[in-house]
């Protein structure tokens, strides 16, 4: 036992700092065989594992970490399957520190066995030398449900209820599948060909994919029953863009992080002119905001030219949301943080186009209804900055497009859906819901873990009955 | 699906039509809604507004200007060809209402395309329905025998002179607005020429309505890339509009905000035309 401890958490290689800064590829690069099993050979296979109950879809975490410390990739990926349909994202952006990992033995004492850098392991080694055998599905049910979404709480759903013998198929609005996974989350952190293969992974196990569909506009959820399915999630995201309702806010070169990271990752905007979609090179960024989304922005500016990106955030350095490795990748690669500081106005040129952004200071006070110190604006210190680009990441509310044309749902007063939070089931029969239209905006794994309460709750429903 | 059925060049092949495959959405699809089209996987999402449906033929048409890269790419696809992506229908459907007195259908360039369907509409409820269409010069005018079939009386109007009318069409639509008892005024066409529009009603307080063009990206609220400034309030066009109260939208706003790329719109568009020569 004393041996183990001594060995340290193994770190991933990274492309470095200097060099990642001029490219979109993605940062971490991944454990080497020898280098997972070192990093499997930590775990102390807990009898009873408190880490297995800090994933939100439970995977068998010990389980698969002794295969991969057998040397059993094959058998480790799928081990994960079991549980989770998507381990080459999850290994990539769940945030395990609070979850598996801040729930690791070892992470008392020490440093946490690598978890998410295993699952990855497991699926990237699937990925480039598997036999691409799929686990084993139960027999045809000839049941069928439609996923109205193609996020990771919609491609839980799928993932699950195909194997479990249902006919699946999901219905995206975009052209391409995945939903934030590919046109919120960058390039540089998931590699959108792996988001690919993940489809396709649901794709070669019978789920099917319809895009170019805006349920509630093209086909609407009554419809779908209509259509002959049994059962309908809806997965469709936060997907409202907040602003900040100051003045000057639709000048040219103000962005919704929405609309940045959608040109930049969906369309492939960085890649302009091999593709055709453009997108604003900006000199001096700011971002406003300090979660991933924010985080995400900035370093996407970066990759962009942009000779200084500055996240600005009105609390301090304990309040940002993102997750540690997120802020400390930004701050390696040399963005800016200027906390305590809130935009007033954006201000522009004649011909509309933003060239500055007037901010104020501020100072916490009493903490407010979201548990955290409440910030003050510091009277009289007023200044500008220059900046040229400006990213607004300061999280999204729910897109009333697809509840605005269903009847029978149930909202909150913010607009999103009102679930049974036991089983995701909505107020409206045969209609369940989860991820970000649920709660707000979260992490791909609260989705995901979402997308499994539903699925095991559709699954009773088409066996058993409402 | 997507595949085009029928393809026409209009205006000396500036202007094009493409009648497209879509039934889903030709079933649901409303006078103003717009759809949302790619024709290539290295392609932009180009959104335009509806000029016909049809529902038991399960066919969408679109006519479209050539003005950049992506509607020069459009304009290569034959009959026979498919879209790779075509999604809708986007956006709020028109309001289409009586009113007491006439209507006045004002339209310039390819935004008689999207007016056609609206103007058909109110004449088909009840209203009597005067059509102003225009254009820089006489082969640059487009519908016009369909504009006069959904109309009860039509005005053509060409900057040079050069048939019907000498002028804008916004000087005719003044001239009605002093001869007759306007009651609303549906505008579709190059921004300034809505933004005239809009201040010669604004007097007389008469309700007009536009149908905007933002630059746009998903076309579900989830970018607000396409908002636009209505009475001080932010919209997005998308899925708030098309259309807005012509009186209360900030077109000087609207005018820089689709000038966002330019530079990059002519880097593209040239490099397309290299490419074609080459």
């Amino acid at each position: 036992m004393a041996k183990k401890e001594t060995l340290p958490r193994q770190p991933m290689p990274e492309q470095p700092p200097e060099e990642r800064i001029k490219n979109f590829k993605e940062v971490p690069l991944g454990y080497t065989p020898e280098l997972a099993m070192k990093e499997a050979s930590r775990c102390l296979q807990c009898k009873n594992p408190s880490c297995v109950k800090g994933c939100p879809v439970g995977v068998d975490i010990p389980g698969f970490i002794r295969l991969i410390r057998e040397g059993e990739f094959a058998k480790a990926i799928r081990k994960i399957w079991e549980k989770n349909s998507l381990p080459a994202i999850c290994g990539r952006v769940c945030p395990q520190e609070n979850q598996c990992e801040g729930s690791c033995v070892l992470g008392k004492k020490g440093k946490p066995v690598a978890i998410g850098n295993l699952e990855r392991f497991a699926a990237d080694w699937e990925r480039e030398h598997g036999t691409g055998e799929l686990p084993p599905k139960a027999a045809p049910t000839g049941k069928k449900v439609a996923v109205v979404g193609s996020g990771p709480s919609g491609l839980t759903v799928a993932g699950d209820l195909i194997l479990k013998g249902h006919e699946v198929t999901v219905y995206e609005a975009f052209h391409k599948g995945g939903g934030v996974l590919v046109y919120g989350i960058p390039e540089f952190r998931l590699p959108k060909d792996i988001v690919a293969s993940e489809l396709n992974y649901l794709e070669r196990l019978g789920v099917k994919f319809e895009y170019n569909i805006v349920i509630g506009r093209t086909i609407t959820v009554d419809e779908l029953f209509k259509m002959g399915y049994d059962a309908i999630f809806i997965g469709v995201g936060a997907g409202l863009p907040r602003f900040l309702g100051i003045p000057g806010e639709n000048l040219v070169g103000v962005y919704s992080a929405n609309e940045y990271l959608t040109r930049s990752n969906l369309m492939k905007a960085y890649l302009f002119p091999e593709y055709d979609t453009p997108i604003a090179k900006g000199k001096n960024v700011v971002v406003i905001g300090a979660g991933n989304v924010a985080m995400d922005s900035a370093r996407t500016a970066l990759r962009m030219g942009a000779e200084n990106v500055t996240i600005v955030y009105r609390r301090s350095r304990e309040e940002m949301p993102a997750r540690l490795a997120e802020i400390h990748h930004a701050e390696e690669e040399g963005i800016k943080f200027m906390l305590l500081t809130n935009p007033l106005r954006f201000i522009g040129d004649a011909h509309g186009r933003l060239r500055g952004m007037e901010c104020i200071k501020m100072e916490l006070g009493e903490p407010d209804e979201s548990g955290r110190r409440r910030p003050i604006p510091v009277e009289g210190s007023n200044f500008e900055i220059e900046c040229d680009l400006a990213i607004i990441s300061v999280g999204a509310g729910a897109n009333p497009l697809l509840a605005k044309n269903t009847p029978g749902l149930k909202l909150n007063k913010w607009g999103y859906i009102m679930v049974d939070p036991k089983t995701n089931k909505t107020y409206k029969k045969g209609v369940w819901a989860g991820g970000d239209i649920v709660t707000g905006q979260a992490t791909v794994i609260k989705a995901a873990g979402a997308g499994r309460i539903a699925s095991n709750s559709i699954h009773d429903y088409l066996t058993l009955g409402w | 699906m997507f595949e085009i059925l029928r393809r026409e060049e209009l205006a000396g092949g500036t202007i094009i039509l493409n009648e497209i495959s879509a039934p889903f959405i030709a079933k649901k699809a409303k006078p103003g809604q717009f759809v949302i089209l790619r024709a290539t996987e290295n392609g932009e999402r180009i959104p335009l507004t509806m000029a016909e449906t049809d529902p038991e033929k399960g066919t969408i048409t679109i006519i479209y200007q050539v003005v950049g890269k992506s509607t020069a790419l459009f304009k290569t696809l034959k009959v026979g060809d498919r879209y790779l992506d075509v999604v809708g229908p986007l956006g709020k459907p028109t309001e289409i209402e009586k009113v007491d007195g006439h209507v006045v259908c004002v339209g310039g360039g390819t935004g008689v395309a999207v007016l056609h369907p609206i103007t058909r509409a109110l004449k088909e409820i009840g209203n009597h329905v005067v059509a102003v269409i225009g254009a820089r010069t006489k082969d640059m005018i487009i519908l016009e025998d369909k504009m006069k079939e959904a109309s009860h009386e039509l005005f053509v109007c060409t900057d040079d002179g050069s048939y019907g009318h000498h002028g804008f069409v916004t000087d005719v639509l003044k001239d009605l607005i002093e001869k007759r008892d306007v009651r609303l005024v549906v505008t579709i066409g190059p921004v300034p020429m809505m933004k005239v529009a809009c201040e010669i009603t604004r007097p007389h307080k008469i309700k007009t309505i536009v149908s905007l063009n933002p630059i746009m990206v998903d076309g579900t609220g989830m970018c607000g890339c396409c908002r636009v400034n209505v009475g001080g309030e932010t919209k997005f066009a998308c899925v708030d509009g098309p259309e807005f109260d012509g009186h209360l939208v900030d077109f000087d706003e609207l005018s820089a905000r689709l000038k966002s790329y330019v530079e990059q719109e002519k880097i593209a568009y040239e490099k397309f035309k290299c490419e074609c020569h080459a």
